[in-house]
């Protein structure tokens, strides 16, 4: 469809002039720092010199996307009917650690084992979201402020739960509090027979490359049939572009509030189970923060579409890779931070521009093909 | 005064070869207008001919990209409202812009406040806004708030408001619109008197009977363009009407009775609370029959908006819905929805349409749980496109395709497609609430058609408009609504937009007539 691919390019092209300006926004502030961009630019692609470390640096890309790209989805699904679900860090803290000790208390085998974990995690993270849905649709509270006050609340009952009721055993002198340790069945296989089928090495760093790669494939095609063919979804686009219209044509507000913030929270749930299931073994103190809160940023950036979060995901992911590259070339690693919030803001112009212009865009092709086809009549 | 010094008199304004182009459109083109100072000067066409585009160039909202504009012979060139102001320019907006919270005084100097050592000058404001309105013959009470003003005194302040800013030159823009007959005649009133002070009043409207009541001159623009000048004294409404459409009126008359005994819809003692003491609705009970439209007349926000959420399920409300013999009262919206009712929104961009979405997708909304729409879980992409196909056919939405964006449509278009829609899947009944407001000539023949065909079909429809032709036209019976109460129950066959007028402001009491 001619008018849709317009679209999409528009979207791309915006997408890639907000990045080089990002990047050479970023050019100022290393030099400023004392550094050479250009120097800090082949960093950034500086996959290391050894076949070990290029196998390594491409699984830690990967693995660091996977994350990254589960937050973006659940993000985006409160984002399309404008559900700002900032809480997806408490939920994915507090149902990685449920999911983690939920399944260290059995052992099965891994295909009941894992499945489990699984649904452990969306269930906690799903009732977790499910709070401020409920006081959202009977006592009107804000979402946003439900959720942020929310966040506190799980990462801290994470780290009791952690230290009290769910901590494992540890061994003499070590620091890191964690849960007990999965049985070997909760161990999802790992994807490096990939590496060897492209002739290289396999990575050997943080467990290889993470086999959820696969789960979260699964789950984005999943989400995009659901928002883009059903019903449901259709209810969802409907309420975010225009509420009072999808109040009047049936669709009840307080279901559509509820199920898509739960929906959020039982995607949120998943994105600590890559790292659990994939390398820790565990949910420890050490687990991997902050995930949440760069999910919203890959969802915007992603324009909360799942090919779009895809890309967004990969590109963050490629960004703080570059972090450990770019301190050996003696730049300060805080610049991927720049980086990464120049783009975001500078996409979300971007897209800002680029979707007022297609509209206008639209409503002209669409006048100019009507001027054509309808005959101009003739008057007195 | 002899002929030379009538030679000598300038214009008031003056537009020469004004142009101007949107993406795709042409929103004027050539316009040629000359203002004599002293005169109530009438532009008037059908909606989307360009007047509003005309009258922000003059008031300096946007640029012409041709042409020439004088203001008493000497060129300007406006790049704000600011500068057409400076020039004596003034525009009193068709939706009025007041704080409803502020006093008359207060909105009348808001953004000119007199000053004395830094402080709000209340005296002299006073004084000026009493003479200008003794003047002017324009009563207000300077100290009231807005929001206890009626819709007439509003506009009365949205003129001061103006002549405060030293205006000589006003433009009105579809002044009429929100005033009942009675109002009307009294704003004609001011405007004869802003005249007899040499005042300039460039009036625009589409009403034919006010314009020739009113104007000194007149200018028809049709399609962007001025086709037109003539003296009000020489022509009548009908030849006016077709120098504005370019053909014969369409009349919105119904021919015989298809009202049944079958009574579709029922209301009885709906009730709904308001903020104060006052209900938004009052004990309403009416009955609509299979093939009868029941039309509601009524001043904007007397329960109209309410009166029709309530029957939708949309805002809760006291007392008992029934249709075709079901009570449903306490149902959903959906399940309404499903089980017959149809709905053409007061506003379509706020609750009929998905603009950033396709046509096809706008044509599935309220249609998401029933056929061809639906598809199990699934939105069925295939019939609903199909079906898209088919009302742009049968009620000739010009589109490119089904895969458009809703917004790219005219107005007059996304109200022929919501029609079609809210027609689809053989509704019992429909609610049509102003439903060719801000359509074209062509379109309003259209949906009229429709709503005909449908009636003769069988459908009970409640019509609410303000279009009081529209309302006596196609109605079978009137009920007027007033602070939530149903007032009178009238015989369109033999009532008059003035008797009319008089019940839907309360000059007339209610009486039961039929």
């Amino acid at each position: 469809m001619p008018a849709g691919l317009n679209r999409a390019l528009l979207t791309v092209a915006g997408a890639v002039v907000a990045i080089v300006l990002a990047i050479a926004i970023c050019s100022v502030a290393i030099n400023v720092a004392g550094g050479d961009p250009l120097t800090a630019l082949t960093a950034l692609f500086d996959f290391g010199e050894t076949p070990r470390a290029q196998a390594n640096s491409i699984a830690t890309f990967l693995n660091r996307a996977v994350p990254l790209f589960i937050a973006g989805l659940a993000v985006a699904v409160g984002f399309r009917m404008n559900l700002f679900n900032i809480g997806v860090e408490g939920q994915y803290r507090i149902a990685a650690i449920c999911a983690a000790y939920v399944g260290s208390t059995f052992t099965a085998p891994a295909w009941i084992q894992i499945p489990v974990i699984i649904v452990v995690a969306a269930l906690v993270g799903g009732l977790y979201a499910l709070i401020p849905a409920v006081m959202k649709v009977t006592r009107g509270v804000n979402e946003v402020i439900a959720t942020i006050m929310l966040n506190y609340i799980a990462i801290n009952l994470a780290a009791f739960l952690v230290r009290g009721p769910f901590a494992g055993q540890r061994a003499k002198g070590e620091l890191t509090v964690t849960t007990p340790q999965l049985p070997d069945s909760a161990m999802f296989p790992d994807l490096n027979f990939l590496f060897e089928g492209f002739g290289m090495l396999p990575p050997t760093r943080g467990g290889g490359l993470w086999g959820f790669l696969v789960v979260a494939i699964l789950l984005g095609v999943v989400i995009w049939v659901v928002l883009e063919r059903t019903r449901f979804g259709f209810n969802v686009k409907a309420s975010g572009l225009n509420g009072p219209a999808a109040l009047a044509s049936g669709v009840n507000p307080k279901t559509m509030v509820i199920s898509a913030m739960v929906l959020s929270g039982a995607i949120a749930g998943l994105i600590g189970l890559p790292e659990i299931l994939g390398d820790r073994g565990a949910y420890n103190s050490n687990f991997t923060a902050g995930l949440g809160f760069l999910g919203i940023a890959v969802a915007l950036l992603g324009r909360n579409k799942p090919v779009g979060i895809a890309i967004a995901a990969l590109l963050f992911a490629f960004l703080d890779r570059a972090q450990g590259a770019l301190q050996f070339a003696d730049i300060p690693p805080s610049v991927i931070t720049i980086i990464q919030g120049a783009i975001v803001l500078l996409v979300v112009v971007a897209n800002e521009v680029t979707n007022r212009f297609a509209l206008r865009l639209e409503e002209r092709r669409a006048a100019q093909q009507l001027g054509r086809n309808t005959p101009v009549e003739v008057t007195a | 005064m002899s002929a030379d010094t009538l030679a000598t008199v300038k214009p008031a304004v003056e537009l020469e070869g004004i142009t101007k182009r949107f993406p795709g459109v042409v929103a004027n083109h050539d316009i040629r207008i000359t203002v004599q100072p002293g005169t109530v000067h009438a532009i008037v066409g059908e909606n989307g001919a360009g007047k509003s585009t005309l009258m922000k160039i003059l008031y300096g909202m946007q640029k012409p990209d041709e042409g020439t504009i004088r203001v008493n012979g000497a060129e300007v060139s406006f790049r704000t409202p600011s500068d057409a102001i400076a020039v004596g320019i003034g525009m009193v907006h068709q939706h009025f812009m007041l704080a409803d919270n502020f006093t008359v005084l207060e909105n009348i100097v808001l953004g000119a406040e007199p000053k004395r050592a830094g402080v709000l000058d209340t005296g002299k404001a006073r004084r000026r806004i009493v003479e200008l309105a003794e003047t002017h013959g324009l009563r207000v009470d300077p100290d009231k708030l807005v929001e206890d003003l009626g819709v007439g005194d509003r506009q009365r302040v949205e003129i001061l408001k103006v002549l405060y800013r030293g205006a000589r030159i006003l433009i009105l823009d579809e002044p009429t619109a929100v005033l009942v007959p009675q109002e009307v005649e009294e704003l004609f009133q001011n405007l004869r008197e802003l005249k007899a002070e040499g005042l300039t009043v460039i009036f625009i409207s589409h009403k034919l009977d006010e314009v020739l009541d009113i104007a000194d001159a007149i200018t028809v623009i049709r399609r962007g363009t001025t086709v037109a000048s003539v003296d009000p004294s020489e022509v009548t409404a009908r030849q006016l009407a077709e120098l504005m459409v370019g053909s014969e009126l369409p009349t919105p008359e119904t021919r015989e009775s298809t009202v049944t005994d079958t009574v579709t819809l029922k209301v009885s003692e709906l009730t709904m609370p308001g903020e104060g003491e006052r209900l938004l609705l009052d004990d309403v009970s009416f009955e609509i029959h299979q093939g009868e439209i029941l039309g509601i007349a009524g001043v904007e926000g007397n329960g109209q908006s309410e009166l029709i959420e309530a029957i939708m399920g949309i805002r809760p409300a006291q007392g008992r819905i029934e249709l075709t013999g079901q009570d449903i009262t306490t149902w959903s919206t959906l399940k309404r929805r499903e089980s017959g009712i149809g709905y053409i929104p007061e506003d379509r961009h706020r609750q009929g349409l998905l603009l950033e979405a396709s046509l096809w997708e706008n044509r599935v909304l309220g249609h998401q749980t029933r056929k061809p729409a639906r598809s199990g879980i699934w939105i069925d992409r295939r019939a609903s496109k199909a079906d898209t196909e088919r009302i742009v056919r049968d009620y000739d939405v010009r589109t490119p395709s089904v895969d458009t964006l809703a917004l790219a449509l005219s107005g007059g278009n996304q109200q022929k497609l919501i029609v079609g829609r809210e027609m689809s899947g053989e509704p019992a009944f429909l609610i049509a609430a102003h439903p060719t407001r801000g359509v074209d000539v062509g379109a309003q023949a259209a949906i009229w058609d429709h709503l005909r065909n449908a009636r003769a079909a069988g459908l009970a429809v409640l019509l609410i408009s303000a279009d009081l032709d529209e309302l006596i036209g196609l109605s079978d019976t009137i009920q007027v609504i007033y602070r939530g109460r149903l007032v009178a129950a009238l015989d369109p066959s033999d009532i008059t937009p003035e008797r009319l007028g008089g019940y839907m402001t309360g000059a007339i009491a209610g009486t039961e007539e039929t």
